[in-house]
Parts: structure tokens; sequence; C-alpha cells
């Protein structure tokens, strides 16, 4: 049960939106033409709480395309992490690939979303991965050869990054400065935390390429929200020819096509 | 207790490039096939949602369940061997088109040079030239006598390409012509013109015109999306098993696929192959299928495994250099490569194809001079331009923090303003370099996995040096800002993707004492027993393998089709 601290800090949590919002508006993709109508779709489909104004693909009912007609992204619960630990990751995710100038970091781009989701499924449970024994400490040149899934590593993880905060800087890791938040990672990357269970290190790469995944995945698997991550890169997306373009000098600059633009509408 | 089936002509195990080629060869002349095949069927349908990096490129949809069975690896016999218990290294295909499926496209034909190497080392820099352990031997046919059947590959897949000023002679000019040439391509191809060197457009089987095969089979060109490699082809663009062979041998009547069908055991009596034992995976049901003639086409692990699994052919034996099954095995050196930063120029790098690209033989096989050089053989160099994704594409400048602020704008900065130049290196088998089955573990049938010995050796370190180099002058002349090469080679790790060109283990050559099959893939020991595929490599080149196992698989199939005329062997 959530207490009184814990439901302050997931009203915080939302208040990105606004930011969002204000992106979206910025970024000219809110106009008319047949190809950037689709991509106006899924820009408005996927965003954390809500969005106002056009009426494609609403969650609550149409209020005949009135501005209070609110746009819900059901994809944005979780299937496996507590709220604890989706905390410590969307913070630790969001300083391995911050907010900044060029645009939105991994807490924006629903990157701790992305990992819960590949935590509750195969990937977290190792599930097309060999995992019998007899289990030995292997050579480096041999990869990883324990006996723990990815979701227990994270449950391990996770709680050691917090013991860790705990213990050097009396706070929980999200309420820690951005630079004590690095410091923490840093102590994981390098295996300065000396962790009996898992390699410090180990789990520190698991939860950066991870990151990376959600940041560019195809937002699908709820993460590199409205296609933001691949803007970043100017990245196409799910293009299906660059025979127009494949040999020109000029960088082709194109608004990014989701996997959704894939369904067959029938 | 197995279910015993009726007898066919030919039963083919793994139904890939080599299987596909086998059946559609031999089904033409009326023979009955019966295609084993341990995964699942695959169609140009499947990939409507292709264009997945993250479920194709990095949760590894096209490949074997690991969790059924795996490989075991050791650097050397002094230590354990444990399971490759996640992807790194390589990718292991599966379902119907195997390996062919996924691949790039790139698709060369070994150099003459390669097929005697031994004779041809010795000829120009003597016996001492060959250091102690390494292995190399002569494959027991010329490159001359392999043509035909490079050309009739070529064909069938519908090649596209020009000639390589620097290979072997040809008989007839590539089927389609090369692919379009990028900026990236032109500034590789500028570079090498002013160093003296002869770039040409990489041979591709994505496919730069639409093209009829002489099978008849019709495909469409290649749109250059930038998803070949782990990805299926939704336009049939990229030559695959599925999309040109298989539907040729079905077409007959004479060819009967069994998908889900895990061969486990070739069965054999008096020095003959009398059929195969396999699982219905779906029921877990057995089955004997008897007949006159046994292909093994499956991947090199597989063919590997299956001999010893059936106790067929004589063990390597590390310790005594005898034995021939297990022997030579060798992958591919590729850690020499630069990357070049452009500050004021972005190419359109998200767009490509597998085998969009321009490369160089001018430091490959036997092309230049090795007497000063501690190493023989080499590495054709390339820049290509196969899409790149944005999950796993962040060259950032060396210096850069590896996370956080800065490494967020240096990757997304240098997204699509660098260029790589890469050398794929040859692979020269070592004595102490091999295949057998692991003693502990097994996979999901209790049968033992295959376990590998290898390691890189200091032939591999030279050739490595050696090929960074060129790569960063060949970037430098490219007009890149910051050019870095790397030319260290670090021990062979299983952890992170190299190259799925495994080779060796069931090699061809001209005496049964030191090779497991002859120049038609024919195992000395049992006659009626084919082994295709990479497996057959003596040594790996400097390029990619599927080219030079179609030309193999054709000239097999045609010693299959002698062998069902008059039985015996065929050399």
């Amino acid at each position: 049960m959530a207490n009184e601290t814990e439901d302050k800090e997931l009203k915080d949590h939302k208040e990105p939106d606004q930011s969002r919002r204000n992106f979206l508006k910025n970024s000219g993709y809110a106009v008319g033409g047949l190809i950037v109508g689709g991509v106006v779709g899924s820009l408005l489909r996927t965003p954390r709480k809500a969005t106002t104004g056009n009426n494609v693909n609403n969650g609550n009912a149409n209020n005949g395309g009135a501005p209070a007609a609110e746009t819900v992204n059901f994809n944005q619960a979780l299937m496996y992490f507590t709220q604890e630990q989706f905390l410590i990751t969307e913070a630790a995710t969001e300083r391995l690939f911050p907010a900044d100038d060029n645009g939105p970091g991994a807490k924006e781009l629903g990157v701790a979303y992305y990992i819960d989701h590949q935590l509750a499924g195969e990937w977290g449970n190792n599930g097309r991965e060999y995992m019998q024994g007899p289990f030995y400490k292997g050579e480096t040149t041999q990869g990883y050869q324990g006996r723990l899934k990815r979701r227990e590593i994270f449950d391990i993880g996770l709680q050691e990054i917090q013991n860790y905060s705990n213990k050097k800087y009396q706070k929980k890791f999200k309420d820690l400065a951005p630079e004590e938040q690095d410091a923490v990672l840093k102590a994981f990357e390098t295996d300065e935390v000396k962790l009996t269970t898992i390699s410090a290190s180990g789990f520190f790469k698991t939860l950066f390429s991870a990151t990376m995944e959600g940041v560019y995945a195809d937002p699908l698997y709820g993460g590199n929200n409205n296609m933001n991550g691949w803007k970043l890169k100017n990245y196409p997306g799910n293009q299906m020819s660059y025979t127009k373009i494949i040999e020109q000098d000029q960088f082709a600059k194109m608004p990014p096509v989701s996997l959704k633009e894939h369904l067959p509408h029938s | 207790m197995a279910t015993k089936l009726p007898k066919t002509d030919v039963v083919i195990v793994g139904v890939g490039w080599g299987g596909g080629i086998i059946a559609s060869e031999l089904t033409k002349q009326g023979l009955s096939v019966v295609g084993l095949e341990r995964g699942k069927e695959r169609k140009t349908e499947d990939y409507y949602m292709v264009h997945d990096e993250l479920r194709y490129a990095l949760r590894y949809e096209m490949f074997q369940d690991l969790s059924r069975e795996t490989i075991t690896f050791r650097g050397n016999e002094k230590i354990r061997a444990l399971p490759m218990r996640s992807y790194g290294s390589f990718l292991l295909g599966d379902g119907l088109g195997g390996s062919g499926v996924h691949w790039n496209g790139q698709t060369f034909r070994f150099l003459p040079y390669d097929f005697e190497i031994r004779s041809k080392t010795i000829e120009r820099y003597g016996k001492k030239k060959i250091p102690e352990g390494m292995t190399i031997q002569d494959w027991g046919i010329t490159y001359e006598q392999l043509e035909p059947y490079f050309d009739k590959f070529e064909k069938t897949a519908g090649i596209s390409g020009e000639e390589n000023p620097k290979g072997g002679k040809r008989s007839d000019k590539y089927p389609t012509g090369p692919m379009k040439t990028t900026p990236g391509m032109k500034l590789f191809a500028d570079s090498c013109k002013g160093l003296n060197y002869h770039p040409y457009h990489m041979p591709s089987a994505n496919l730069s015109d639409q093209y009829t095969n002489p099978d008849g089979i019709a495909r469409a060109a290649c749109q250059y999306c930038g998803f070949c490699e782990r990805f299926g082809c939704e336009y049939g663009a990229k030559a695959d098993p599925v999309v040109t062979v298989i539907p040729v041998a079905k077409n007959t009547g004479k060819f009967e696929l069994r998908t889900h069908s895990n061969v486990r055991r070739v069965l054999h009596k008096g020095g003959k192959a009398t059929g195969v034992l396999y699982i219905d995976t779906t029921t877990g049901e057995e089955y004997e299928q008897p007949a006159d003639i046994v292909v093994l086409t499956s991947y090199v692990f597989n063919n590997v495994r299956l001999l010893l699994m059936s106790n067929i052919g004589k063990p390597y034996d590390p310790k005594t250099g005898t034995g021939v099954i297990g022997k030579n095995y060798a992958y591919q050196v590729l850690k020499g490569a630069a990357v070049g930063f452009y500050e004021d120029k972005e190419f359109n790098l998200f767009a490509g194809a597998g085998s969009l690209g321009m490369c160089i033989d001018d430091f490959n096989g036997d092309n230049f001079d090795h007497k000063d050089l501690n190493f023989i053989h080499g590495a054709n160099i390339s820049y290509s331009q196969t899409g790149a994704r944005p999950i796993q594409n962040n060259a950032v400048p060396p210096g850069t923090p590896t996370w956080g602020k800065d490494f967020k704008a240096a990757s997304i900065k240098y997204a699509n303003r660098h260029l790589n130049v890469g050398a794929q290196g040859s692979c020269m088998p070592f004595r102490h370099h091999f295949l057998d089955l692991d003693p502990t573990y097994k996979d999901e049938f209790g049968d033992p996995l295959m376990r590998i010995t290898f390691d890189f050796e200091d032939q591999d370190r030279e050739l490595v040096k050696f090929m960074g180099a060129k790569c960063g002058e060949i970037l430098k002349e490219m007009g890149a800002d910051k050019v870095v090469s790397n030319t260290k080679l670090a021990p062979y790790e299983i952890t992170t993707y190299q190259s799925t060109h495994n080779t060796g283990g069931v090699i061809m050559g001209s005496s049964p004492d030191t090779s497991a099959v002859n120049n038609y893939l024919q195992m000395w020991d049992v006659d009626n027993l084919f082994v295709i595929g990479a497996s057959a490599f003596a040594h790996n080149s400097g390029y990619n393998p599927t080219g030079t196992v179609g030309a193999l698989a054709y000239r097999a199939a045609e010693g299959i089709l002698k062998y069902h005329k008059k039985p015996g062997s065929l050399v």
C-alpha cells in the first residue's frame, strides 16, 4: 500500500507531462497532410497521462472533439516492478540518458516502463537462454555463468543502489542530487561497490543497455515515447523504402514512422 | 520405439542454403527427397513487422532457442568449457532457410589461393612460413574446378555485382549489376583509387534490380530499407533459400518438407548410412526415416555433432593431430578496423542494405607480398552501409564518457556523422582449435552439447595490426576529421558479437587421413553420406562464407546425382 509520501512522489512524478506537451506543440508535427496525419496520430496515442485537442484514439469517451477529451496511455502501469523499484530505475536511467538541450531523457521517454515490461517477460526470465547447471565461475571470455535471472539481478541491484545511497548519503537514491546519483552509479560501474550475490558492474551494463533499448526501440514496447528517442538522432524508424535518397549527398530528414503504421487496416 | 517410415531416395538434415540447393537439384532430376527441419516454416509474409530492431536484432527472433540447445566454449584445453548461456559472438540460425534467412547477403567467391593454400604458401615463401601448429591444408579442389558452381549459385541467387579486379577468373559476369553507390561508398572508392588499390562493389544477394533466375523464380529489387542482418526480407529481394531454391523443390512434387523435426542420429550399418532418427518436437514422438542417401545440411556445429554422436568417422585428437571429425575449426578475425568522425558532413546512415558496400582485395589472400610479414593470408577491406539502427549504433570519439549527458550529446551528434572501414580477416586453423562433444552439458534431449576449443593466435594479432592500420589509412583519405584505428586483438571471447562465420570440423580434402569428405563432400568412410556446409572449409578465408558454401553445395548435388546412378566413391 502506498503511504502518503509515496503518493506525493507519484504525483511529482507526473509533472514532466507539461514539458512534453510543450515539446509536442513546438515540434512542428502537429500540422495536416496525409503522412503527417498518421504521425500525429501516433504522437497523441502515447503520452503518459493526458493530452488534449485531437480526437484520435481516445482512451475515454469521445466528446465530439471537444478539447476536454483525454488520451490515456494504458501501457504505463507496472507489470513487474514495485513502486520503489520503478522510482529507482526511473531516476537511474535518467542519469544514464538525461534530458538536455538535445531533447528528452530516459524519464520522459518512458524507459523505466520499458524496463519493467521487459523484466516481466521472456527477457527478464531468461526464457530463451541456457540456464541448466552445473554452474561454475568461468573466465570473463566465457560470459555470464550465474544462476540468477535478469529480474532477480534487478531485484538485487536496485536494492543495493538504495542501500548504498542510504549508507553513504542517508537518502533514498531518487532523492539524491544528480551529482550524487552519478557517483552512486559510477561506484556500481567500476565495481567499487562490492556485492557478494551479483556483479555490480554486470548489473550496471545491463541497466545501461536496457536504457538504450528503452530510448530507441519501437514505441510499441513502452519506451521511445512518441518516437522522441528516434527524433533525437533523426532516425526515421520504420520506412518501407529509401531508394530515392540512398545515393543523395544531402541528409534526408523525415518524420519517423512506427510499426503501428504497419498493422493492416481491415 | 521409433516409428519406421517408408524409405525415400534421399533424406536431408536441415533446410537452409545447403539443404535447399540439394533438394532443388535432386528433385528436378526426379529423386524423392525428404527434408527434415527442426525449426518452423518461414515465409515472406512473416515479415510485415520486421523493422523491429529490439525483437529481431537484440531478442534474436530468428535464432535457435538456447534454452534447448547451445554450445560450450573454452579458450584452451586446460580450462573447463562452459555453456554459451546467452548470445554473443555468433548467432545460430533456426527455422526454414536457416542462417540463409538472416544473413546480410555479402556473397563472395573464395580466392584461388584459398583452395591450394598450403602448396601456394610453400611455393612462394618456403615451408618455414607456416608456423608450428598451423594446420592449413589444400582443399582437394581448385578454384578452376569450382568456378562453374560459383557461377551457378550466383545465378540462382541473382547476385548483384561487378568483377573483382583481384579475384579469380570468371566464366560470366554477375547476373545483375552492382548495387547503388552511396556518398560513403564513393568516398571509399575514391580514397582507394588514390592509394592505388582496386575498389569494387560488394557482391550482393540484395537484388539491385528485379530478376528472374534460371529456375524461373522472379524476385523484386532491394528497397535499401536498412534491415537485413538478423532480419528476414519482406520483399523477397534478399536471396534466401525460402524465396529461391525451396519453392523449386516443392514445385516438382518430389520434395516433402517436415518442419519441427529434430534429427538426433544418423543410422548406419556395415559402412553405409541407412537413414536418420528424429523427434517430432511438437509431439515428442520418435521416427526413423530410412533413405538410400543421407545428406547433412545443418549448420557447422550440428553437422559435426551428429557425426560424433552417431559414431561416424574418426574423431579428431588434438594430442596426436590424427582423426578428422572436429578438426580445423576456424572463425573470422574482425577487429582490424577504423572509424572516422565527421564534423560537418551528415550521411543517411539509417538507410542501407546488408550487402551495400565497396571493398578491396589488395590485402586479401596472397594478393600482396607476405615476405616481411608475420602472418599469411589477409582480409577483404570494406566500407558497407547496412542501416545504422539506433539501439546498436552509438559510435562516439574516444575519451567520450560512456554514459550520461556527454555520451548522449556525442552519440546523437555522430549518429549520422561517422563511417566505419573494416577488415574481414581470414582465420587459419591450428592443431589445438577443434570441436568435440562436451562431457558435462546436455541439450533438451540429454545429448551432449558441441564443445568449442578456440582462441586467437599470433597470426591473428599480426593480421589485425596490419589491417587496422590499412583501414585507418583509407579513412584518412576519405576526409574524416578524426580517425580511430583498432590494431589490437584481445583473446577470443564469446560475449560480444563478431561474426556467424564458424567453419570446419568436417573438412574436405584429397586424403581420408587428413580430411572427412572428398571434393564432392562425400564422406570417405561412408560413401552414401554427404556433409554440406562451411563445415567443409579447411580454413576460413577473408570473406563471408555463403558464396563458397553455395558453390560446394551445387557440386555436392552433382556428386549425389552421380552416386545415385552409380554408387561408390566419386573420386
